[in-house]
């Protein structure tokens, strides 16, 4: 069994459902995200379109993040899925250095790696990932890529010659497709990232990875100062920093 | 024109989430820069060794070592403050994963460093015998002098894997381009016999003038091939288009060019050129001074290289 993932960029309406599903679903805290959908505008007014692109980690069959994590935190399991073990994660962002696909983030509240998980949780319950039963135009299709009887299969099989990976020639071997995709919206590089032109918010970097309270005594002092216990709300009021922050001509 | 009327190819994100800026910050710049000391002094102690009579270099056999140890104590220091979780280190021991360089690094590091403090303690207590002359370690380590000779060739042979296990992290840092190139290893080599030799340089004050010559020599020759390297990275740039745009962020100017060409200039000319003339007059304060030019222009231009990279969006 190999599971996987593929998405029909012509039926994504960028609703940004996926994403939702996916916060509260495992709880991803505020400046984070295990899946996002990125909009990209293609050409100028009137021969202008918007194009929606949902990212989320790849499981690669050759992953770079497994094999660069140090103590085994990311692992593969048998369906194909890679995982994280948080409670293992030294923090030591190898992994986010490795993945080619930026799908990794440093989770503000633990301060250990994190990412998508294709929602083993609930795989393992029999139940389809959040974001798979959140998108109503069924443009996120999931299953095991090994059986040809599958859904996912057979799209693929109804596709050929259409469905790509991201960054093929990284020899990830990514388990996560996509159909009606194009250079503008897989390749990084073939977009432009130019400032003001960002629909309702001017933030485009973090200002930290990981809690950016959590400085280097911090980081030594937490598990006898209860540091560790970050939730939301205190993240909002990060956030709200930001905000003034920006206000001031910063970011 | 067709291609100025129609603008179709252009393609803008109008939204996305926030993205991380530098990962691996200044910590871990100063991380390899502590490394290529630590196990720089070794590689070119030992070239220096085989050259030349101990005589020659009175206190090599207790500074050399002890250099090595401060650097390296400074590269593990940063190495844990800069985990998010630096208690959880052990699991490194606890549970490795052999696949990654950061683990095999690890290992290599620890064990190389415990062989330097064993080097450190007994070259120091050698060399001041006056100093703790009834204590039990000092008599004890004293006892063994012999095995400071028996164990430095495996410790120069160590040295070797431990200067060079970070290009091989950076190898495995897969969405950096600019660092997937076979050069990075050489780069890292250079670098500890420059950095190794310079630290050298500022303890070599009662050395023979033979020996300070042969300092210069190794200055020179390091620099001048670890300059000669970066300028090949510098300019085929060509190789990927990630790698192109990576270096987009020095060739455009701004902070990194400055950073980069202040480091070269800096780090890697200037003190060839004072290495170079030292060798035909020797000057002490003119070599001193190209070895903490040197010192300074590697870290800087080790920053550059770590930094843009990391400016590029992945997805």
């Amino acid at each position: 069994m190999k599971l996987g993932f593929l998405v029909d960029l012509n039926l994504c309406m960028g609703c940004k459902g996926c994403e939702i599903a996916c916060k509260v679903e495992n709880e991803v805290p505020l400046g984070s995200w295990r899946l996002r959908v990125k909009y990209i505008d293609i050409g100028t007014f009137p021969d202008a379109s918007r194009s929606f692109t949902p990212l989320r980690c790849n499981h690669c069959e050759n992953a770079p993040c497994e094999r660069i994590c140090p103590v085994s935190a990311l692992h593969y399991l048998e369906n194909g899925i890679v995982n994280i073990d948080s409670a293992r994660c030294i923090g030591c962002a190898g992994c986010m250095m490795a993945c080619p696909y930026g799908a990794i983030y440093m989770d503000p509240e633990t301060n250990t790696a994190d990412k998508c998980t294709y929602c083993a949780h609930r795989i393992e319950s029999g139940m389809m990932p959040a974001c798979v039963v959140a998108c109503p135009v069924e443009a996120n299709i999931f299953g095991d890529v090994e059986d040809d009887t599958s859904h996912i299969s057979q799209y693929i099989m109804e596709h050929q010659g259409g469905v790509q990976v991201r960054k093929p020639e990284k020899h990830t071997n990514p388990k996560h497709y996509y159909v009606g995709g194009g250079t503008y919206t897989l390749d990084p590089l073939a977009h432009q990232r130019i400032e003001g032109y960002s629909l309702f918010n001017n933030i485009t970097h973090l200002e930290a990875v990981g809690d950016k309270n959590h400085g280097v005594l911090d980081r030594f002092l937490a598990p006898f100062t209860g540091h560790g216990e970050l939730d939301n709300k205190s993240l909002i009021e990060s956030a709200t920093d930001a905000e003034s922050h920006e206000q001031e001509g910063g970011h | 024109m067709v291609e100025s009327t129609i603008h179709a190819t252009q393609a803008v994100v109008t939204l996305d989430v926030a993205l991380p800026g530098i990962i691996w910050g200044w910590m871990i710049t100063l991380n390899m820069w502590a490394k290529s000391i630590g196990t720089g002094v070794i590689l070119v102690g030992a070239f220096l060794l085989y050259r030349h009579k101990k005589e020659d270099m009175p206190n090599l056999r207790w500074t050399m070592p002890l250099i090595s140890f401060v650097a390296l104590n400074v590269f593990l220091l940063f190495t844990l403050v800069d985990l998010h979780q630096p208690y959880r280190m052990v699991n490194i021991f606890l549970h490795p994963h052999w696949t990654s360089a950061i683990t095999v690094g690890a290992w290599l590091a620890s064990l190389f460093t415990g062989l330097i403090t064993v080097m450190m303690l007994i070259g120091g207590f050698d060399a001041f015998p006056d100093f703790r002359k009834h204590c039990a370690v000092g008599k004890k380590v004293r006892g063994i002098s012999s095995f400071y000779e028996t164990i430095f060739p495996y410790v120069v042979f160590l040295a070797i894997p431990v200067t060079t296990y970070t290009a091989i992290i950076m190898a495995q840092s897969s969405a950096r381009e600019l660092w997937q190139a076979p050069t990075e290893v050489m780069q890292m080599i250079w670098a500890a016999l420059m950095v190794g030799s310079a630290a050298l340089i500022l303890v070599a004050d009662a050395w023979s003038k033979e020996s300070r010559k042969d300092l210069a020599l190794v200055i020179a020759v390091a620099t001048f091939f670890s300059f000669m390297m970066y300028m090949g990275e510098y300019f085929f740039s060509f190789k990927s288009a990630e790698a192109e745009a990576t270096l987009a962020y020095v060739h455009s100017g701004g902070a990194y060019n400055v950073e980069f060409w202040f480091g070269m200039v800096l780090g890697f000319i200037i003190p060839f050129f004072l290495a170079v003339s030292n060798m035909k007059n020797d000057n002490k304060t003119l070599l001193r001074f190209a070895a903490i030019l040197a010192l300074i222009g590697l870290y800087l231009v080790k920053d550059v290289w770590l930094k843009i990279p990391q400016m590029l969006p992945l997805s």
